[in-house]
C-alpha cells in the first residue's frame, strides 16, 4: 500500500502560541484561557474586515514576542482566513518582513499551515515559521449568508463563525512538538445544506482518520485525545456514529473544537463554533498549552474544512470537504 | 454509504428546528404587527383618510419601524424569535432592504449601498411586478374579448 | 363590538399566513427568499381570480401587511390602471401602486446606513 503519512525526522516544536478572540469566545467556557480580546469585536477598525486582519497581526505579534523571535529572523510566514483572496492574512501580514504563503482550506487552515510547516522545516529548508489563521463572524457572516442585521432565524444544526485569530510559532525549541502529519483528501458526499456544514465535514474526517489508523498501525487509545477541527454537535455525532459502525470507538477522546469553543445551549450557538479561526484558537490557548504542562502527551489534531461557495452552491453544487491531521508530542 | 444514503442518513438525524415553538410566535408576533397595522388604519381613516392611501400610510409607518430598529440593532433579535412572523408581514421587506443597506455602506454609498440594496429584497419586487403585468396583459385581453367585467 | 372583530380577524389571518410560511421554513428546503416570492405571486394570483379581495375585506391589515398583500396592491394597481390606460396599465399599475411602500423602503434604509452601523452580534 502506498505510504501516505508524513513522517518528519526534523520534528518542528511548536515555540509559542498566541490567541486573539471577540466577546462571545471571551465569554466562552475557554475565556480565561485566551491571551487576548476585544469587547466589541471591531478591534479599533472601521469595516469588519479591517477588524479581522487586526486581530490576525495582534495575534503574530503576541506568538512573536512570547517567542523572542523578531519577524526578520522568520524564514517564512503560513496564514489563511475566509476571505476572498484572503484579505484578512494579506493586509494583517504586509506589516512584516518575512515572505508570506496565503492558504484557503476553510476550517482546515490552521491544520494545514502547520502541516505545511512542519514539512518545510522537516525537509530542513527552513528553520522556523509562524503559522497564522483567524475567522471573524461578522466578516463571514456578510460575505457567505446574510448582512449582519438581516433578521433570520438559524437552523438547529447551523454553526457559528467563530471570532478569533490564532498564531503558532515553529522552531527549535518549545516542549510539543509535531511528528507526523496526513494530507487529506477531498471528500464530497453530495450535502449541500449551508445549514449543516458538519455533516459535510464528517466524511472528510472520518476518510483521513481511518487512513491514518490503517496505515499508522496504531489504535484511538494510544492518544490521550483526537481533536477535530470544528465539525461542530452534528457532525462530531455523525463522525463518532460512523466511526464505530466501522469498529473504531473515538467516544472517550474525541473532543471537537466547535464544541470547546462555546457553550451551545447557553450562548446561542446551535451546533457549535466554526471558521479558521475557531481550531486556531482552542489549540493555542488549550490544548497545547496542556500538552506543554503534560496533563495531555500525544494527541491527533484534524482540521476539518467545508469549502462552501455561495456561488457553487446556488448553481446546485455541493459543499466539499477536506481534513488534514497532524499529531502533536509533548516533549522534554 | 453512497452520496443518496449518506443524505438520507443526515437528513434523519439531523436535528429539527423546534416547529411548534416557531409556529406559535409566528402566529403571535405575525399576528400583532398586523393588529399594529389595523390600529393604525383606523387611525388615519379616522383622520379622514381614504382607504387606499390609509393602507399605503399603514405599509409605510410598519417600514418605517422595521428599518429604525434594523439600524438599532434590535429587530434581528425579535426575528429571531418570530421567524416567518417578522418575515412574512411588510417589515420582513423592509429589514432587508435595510440590513442591506447598513452592511453595504462600507463599501461606499454608490457600489456598496446603491447597487446592493435590492440584493434580498429584490426578487419580491421582480416577480411581483411581472407576475402584475402578466395579469394586466391577459386582463386586458380578456376585456377585450368578453367585455368590460 | 365591530372594531374588536375587525382586530381579531387581521390578527388571526395576519397571524395564519405567517404561521404557513414558518411551516414551510422548516418542513421544506425553501428558503425563506423563495417562500417570499411564492407569496407575492401568490397574492398577485388570488386577487386576479378574486379570492383574495374577501379576505382583506375580512381581516383589514391581516391580509395587506403579510407579502401577500403586497402582491393583492400590484394587481389592484394593474387592474385599476388597465382600466384606465388600457394594455399600458400592465406595466404601471404594479410598481404604482407599490411605489409608496418602495419608495419609503429604500429611503429609510439609506437613512439608517447613514446614521447606523451594523453591530456585533449576541
Amino acid at each position: 500500500m502506498k505510504k501516505s503519512i508524513l513522517k518528519f525526522a526534523r520534528k518542528p516544536r511548536i515555540v509559542s502560541t498566541y490567541s486573539v478572540v471577540g466577546h462571545l469566545e471571551k465569554e466562552g467556557p475557554l475565556g480565561e484561557c485566551f491571551d487576548e480580546y476585544c469587547k466589541d469585536d471591531k478591534f479599533g477598525k472601521e469595516s469588519w474586515e479591517k477588524a479581522e486582519s487586526e486581530m490576525q497581526r495582534r495575534a503574530l505579534c503576541g506568538a512573536l514576542k512570547k517567542s523572542g523571535f523578531i519577524d526578520t529572523e522568520l524564514d517564512i510566514l503560513l496564514a489563511g482566513d475566509l476571505l476572498n483572496q484572503c484579505i484578512g492574512s494579506n493586509y494583517a501580514l504586509s506589516n512584516f518582513d518575512t515572505g508570506f504563503l496565503g492558504l484557503y482550506g476553510a476550517c482546515s487552515t490552521c491544520s494545514e499551515g502547520l502541516l505545511i510547516g512542519s514539512c518545510l522545516y522537516g525537509g530542513g529548508v527552513i528553520n522556523s515559521c509562524a503559522v497564522v489563521t483567524s475567522s471573524h463572524y461578522c466578516s463571514s457572516e456578510r460575505q457567505f449568508r446574510f448582512p449582519l442585521e438581516y433578521g433570520g432565524q438559524r437552523a438547529p444544526t447551523a454553526q457559528w463563525t467563530t471570532t478569533g485569530a490564532g498564531a503558532f510559532i515553529l522552531g527549535d525549541s518549545g516542549r510539543v512538538e509535531i511528528c507526523e502529519a496526513l494530507v487529506g483528501k477531498v471528500i464530497d458526499k453530495g450535502i449541500n445544506d449551508i445549514n449543516n456544514m458538519g455533516a459535510a465535514m464528517a466524511p472528510a474526517a472520518i476518510n483521513t482518520l481511518k487512513r491514518y489508523f490503517l496505515e499508522s498501525e496504531k489504535s484511538v487509545s494510544d492518544f490521550d485525545l483526537i481533536i477535530t477541527g470544528d465539525l461542530g454537535f452534528e457532525g462530531s455525532e455523525i463522525l463518532k456514529d460512523l466511526l464505530l459502525d466501522e469498529g473504531i470507538d473515538i467516544r472517550k477522546n474525541h473532543v471537537d473544537c466547535g464544541l470547546m469553543v462555546f457553550e451551545r445551549e447557553k450562548q446561542d450557538v446551535h451546533a457549535g463554533g466554526s471558521g479558521c479561526g475557531c481550531s486556531a484558537i482552542v489549540m493555542a490557548s488549550n490544548i497545547i498549552p496542556n500538552l506543554e504542562g503534560k496533563t495531555i502527551k500525544d494527541v491527533l489534531f484534524l482540521g476539518t474544512g467545508a469549502l462552501m461557495s455561495p456561488m457553487s452552491l446556488s448553481q446546485g453544487g455541493t459543499i466539499p470537504a477536506v481534513a488534514h491531521l497532524v499529531r502533536l508530542k509533548s516533549v522534554n | 454509504m453512497n452520496e443518496k444514503e449518506y443524505g438520507e442518513y443526515v437528513e434523519k438525524r439531523a436535528k429539527k428546528s423546534p416547529i411548534i415553538k416557531n409556529c406559535v410566535f409566528a402566529f403571535l408576533i405575525g399576528g400583532a404587527i398586523c393588529t399594529l397595522g389595523q390600529g393604525f388604519f383606523h387611525l388615519y381613516t379616522h383622520f379622514g383618510m381614504e382607504e387606499t392611501d390609509a393602507r399605503t400610510l399603514v405599509s409605510i409607518t410598519l417600514i418605517f419601524l422595521a428599518s429604525l430598529l434594523t439600524g438599532l440593532g434590535v429587530f434581528d433579535n425579535i426575528a429571531r424569535i418570530a421567524g416567518a412572523g417578522t418575515l412574512v408581514p411588510i417589515t420582513g421587506f423592509s429589514n432587508a432592504v435595510s440590513s442591506q443597506a447598513i452592511d453595504t455602506k462600507s463599501e461606499g454609498y454608490i457600489l456598496g449601498v446603491g447597487a446592493k440594496i435590492f440584493t434580498i429584497a429584490g426578487p419580491v419586487i421582480l416577480y411581483g411586478t411581472v407576475s402584475g403585468a402578466i395579469y394586466g396583459v391577459i386582463y386586458y385581453f380578456a376585456c377585450l374579448i368578453w367585455g368590460a367585467k | 363590538m365591530d372594531i374588536f372583530f375587525d382586530y381579531l380577524w387581521a390578527f388571526i389571518i395576519g397571524g395564519i399566513l405567517c404561521v404557513i410560511a414558518q411551516v414551510l421554513i422548516d418542513k421544506t428546503k425553501l428558503t425563506p427568499a423563495r417562500i417570499l416570492v411564492l407569496y407575492v405571486c401568490l397574492g398577485v394570483f388570488l386577487t386576479a381570480i378574486g379570492l383574495y379581495e374577501p379576505l382583506v375585506e375580512l381581516a383589514g391589515s391581516g391580509a395587506t401587511t403579510p407579502l401577500t398583500g403586497f402582491g393583492y396592491a400590484i394587481a389592484q394597481g394593474v387592474k385599476k390602471a388597465v382600466d384606465e390606460k388600457g394594455l399600458l396599465g400592465a406595466l404601471t399599475g404594479g410598481i404604482g401602486a407599490t411605489a409608496g411602500g418602495i419608495s419609503a423602503a429604500i429611503s429609510f434604509g439609506l437613512i439608517m446606513s447613514l446614521i447606523f452601523s451594523s453591530k456585533p452580534k449576541r
